[in-house]
């Protein structure tokens, strides 16, 4: 049985610099959250105020039924890997691994079976009598989760933990984080900024921007249907395109683009589902958002309902393997369409673009929130 | 190592370069000549028998290498009344100096540990006092701490003096260890709090034996500073119980009989020989804890 994690409108201020301003989240038992959002949005202090590390400007921390506030980190029974490792630079990795078990006075032939399974796992096994100092960034940060897995608290926290290692090995890693969250069923809170590792791993994802969270839901709600621009552009690889225009109002609803020299102006008509919905004015300054994969070659895909279908001058080709982005104009943006690469045409070629309208996303211009 | 720092320094060739380089090391020359001419002297004079020293210069070396001035000055020298060298006092001396030496780098790592990894408020301005402790000229506190120590019941006694050079130089080994930690990385600290380690646990652990190259920084430092003090010594104990420094003294200045210059000159080399195999041996560290900056984890 794990214990769950509950944020009260947690505050952190670093010397009149607010960094968490106002958080509230409620973890259940068992879950496995991811928190993205940019460099300096205060991911590691939110983790370092969950950890104990920080102290609370204002606010409750719970872990299970216990609140953590006054609790100092070594008896709130947590594991964490650091974005800077921390190795401790005079212990070999042997050492470094099982400090944790040598404080708690776990007997030795436990330890070593933990160093054992864990180095394993992490294939550092042929390294366990060297100093950090004499190991590789990507070795030292598997050291460092091993440090924490070997530990088997309550709850994880992992911040960044795999940013350095090579893709093979990273793919590799996250698959053993995934069985062993399934195995051990802890808690733990994990911070990325790698897409897939937060889509691949989450149970839900909460997305951070300066100190706020956006959004906390399931990877497919955050992915299909995101709350406001922020998020919707945060989170997709290649990101959402980001389109502004104006509402017309007719015999049907469509977002226009800006009239620019040199290109038609463009109206793309909206579904019944999403026109129903808004009630904007005509000539309300909206954003369209339409993720690169629902912009295909046209007839590439099995016709729908809500087809929209333009031409298009290709600017950029770019080959990704299993599929091709090309990149195009409309109204001074550039767009991402992802096609199949037998589908591509060589840069400058005039290219038909067909658009899923059904997957398209409606956003107020000002506000950013989802229409 | 040394080896390697050398070959990878790329110089310019030619005349003008060599005759620059020729002009450098003559200059050095010189000046080491100016520095040691004094210690040779001393060596040389204490070798020499007393009928040698009236009838030689002061340069020349010993005709016939003698040990006799030295086995007097250990054994036999008077030291005020008492004629048996500086044998024992070289004995409170380092009955002294081991212990203040000890006590003031232990107190001092923590004090620095405390400082910069359990920050607390009024942190700085704990240390800028204690850095204060640095400056004081000692004549100051002479009477105070003669009177406290007569309170204490440790007037005279080298308990005493122990605890007088432990209170003083804690300012100092506080600074050095207190600059080393500020460029230990914090989160070597965070992670030993999350594994469950104590406030001391972290500091035997994993601080102490990080901070080596600290260590004997503080404790060459200490140790010159404590084996060489004159004034605490002479003014806080009392014959017996009289350090190496105070002892050589009273030898050099006994105005009965005749001068003895070879003895006074070896009783002079006996009571620095401990500072100079203090440096030889940890010299090595001196200098690369001195740019401990450039040390990492
Ligand atoms: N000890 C501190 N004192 C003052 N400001 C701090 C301190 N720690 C963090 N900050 C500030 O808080 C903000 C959030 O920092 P934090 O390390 O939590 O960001 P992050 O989201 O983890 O970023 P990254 O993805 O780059 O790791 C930053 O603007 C940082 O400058
Ligand atoms: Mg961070």
């Amino acid at each position: 049985m794990a214990s769950g994690i509950k944020l009260q409108s947690v505050r952190k201020v670093f010397g009149g610099n607010e960094v968490i301003k106002g958080i509230d989240l409620v973890i259940q038992p068992g879950e496995f959250v991811v928190l993205v959002g940019p460099s300096g949005c205060g991911k590691s202090t939110l983790l370092n105020l969950v950890a104990g590390l920080e102290t609370l400007t204002s606010g409750h921390i719970h872990i299970g039924e216990i609140c953590v506030d006054n609790v100092p980190p070594r008896d709130r029974d947590i594991a964490m890997v650091f974005q800077s490792y921390a190795l401790y630079p005079t212990k070999t990795v042997r050492d470094n691994i099982t400090f944790g078990m040598q404080t708690r006075k776990v007997p030795k032939e436990e330890q070593a079976t933990a160093v054992q399974e864990f180095s394993k796992l992490l294939q550092i096994n042929t390294l366990l009598d060297r100093k950090p100092g004499q190991l590789s960034g990507g070795q030292r940060q598997r050291v460092a989760m091993g440090r924490a897995l070997v530990r088997k608290p309550e709850v994880f926290l992992f911040d960044e933990p795999l940013s350095n290692l090579d893709a093979k090995l990273r793919i590799e890693m996250r698959t053993e984080i995934k069985k062993l969250h399934q195995r051990l069923g802890k808690t733990a809170v994990y911070v990325t900024h790698d897409q897939i590792e937060a889509m691949t791993l989450a149970t839900r994802i909460a997305v951070m921007d300066n100190g706020h969270i956006r959004q906390f839901d399931v990877p497919e709600v955050i992915y299909e249907d995101p709350v406001d621009l922020f998020v919707a552009g945060f989170m997709g690889s290649p990101p959402m395109n980001m389109l502004t225009g104006q509402i017309r109002r007719g015999d049907r609803m469509y977002v226009e683009t800006p009239s620019t020299e040199g290109q038609d102006q463009l109206r793309f008509p909206l579904p019944g589902r999403l026109a129903d919905r808004v009630s904007a004015a005509d000539g309300h300054k909206v954003v369209l958002g339409i993720r690169p994969e629902a912009i295909f070659a046209k007839g590439s895909e099995l016709p729908g309902s809500e087809r929209f279908v333009f031409e298009r001058p290709i600017d950029v080709v770019e080959p990704t393997g299993p599929d091709t982005m090309i990149v195009f104009d409309v109204a001074g943006t550039d767009l991402i369409a992802r096609v199949r690469p037998e589908d591509a045409k060589p840069a400058g070629t005039p290219f038909l673009f067909e658009v899923d309208m059904d997957r398209a996303k409606l956003f107020d211009a000002k506000t950013g929130l989802r229409l | 190592m040394r080896q390697r720092s050398i070959d990878g320094i790329v110089r310019p060739k030619g005349v003008h370069h060599s005759l620059m380089r020729i002009l450098l090391y003559a200059v050095l020359g010189l000046f080491c000549l100016y520095y040691l001419i004094p210690l040779i002297v001393m060596i040389s004079t204490s070798l020499k028998s007393l009928e040698e020293i009236r009838q030689g210069s002061l340069l020349s070396l010993p005709r016939s290498v003698t040990f006799d001035a030295w086995a007097k000055a250990w054994s036999a020298a008077c030291v005020g009344v008492r004629c048996n060298g500086l044998a024992p006092y070289v004995w409170n001396s380092v009955l002294m100096t081991a212990p203040a030496v000890f006590i003031s780098t232990l107190l001092g790592a923590m004090n620095g540990y405390a400082l910069t990894k359990w920050r607390f408020r009024g942190a700085d301005t704990i240390f800028a006092l204690m850095l204060f402790g640095a400056f004081i000229p000692f004549q100051v506190i002479l009477l105070p701490m003669a009177r406290m120590l007569g309170l204490m019941g440790l007037a005279g006694t080298i308990p005493g003096l122990i605890f007088v050079h432990t209170v003083y130089g804690l300012a100092f080994t506080t600074l050095f260890f207190r600059n080393f930690f500020m460029g230990v990385s914090d989160g070597i600290i965070q992670a030993a709090k999350v594994d469950g380690a104590s406030f001391f646990g972290i500091f035997f652990r994993l601080v102490l034996p990080m901070s080596l190259p600290a260590i004997v920084v503080t404790v060459i430092w200490q140790f010159t500073q404590i084996w060489n003090d004159f004034l605490f010594g002479v003014a806080f104990t009392i014959g017996d119980s009289n350090p190496v420094t105070v002892a050589l003294n009273n030898v050099v200045n006994t105005s009965t009989g005749v001068k003895e210059y070879n003895v006074d000159m070896a009783a002079a080399i006996i009571a620095a020989l401990p500072t100079l195999a203090v440096y030889v041996i940890a010299g090595a560290y001196f200098v690369r804890g001195l740019s401990a900056g450039a040390v990492k984890g």
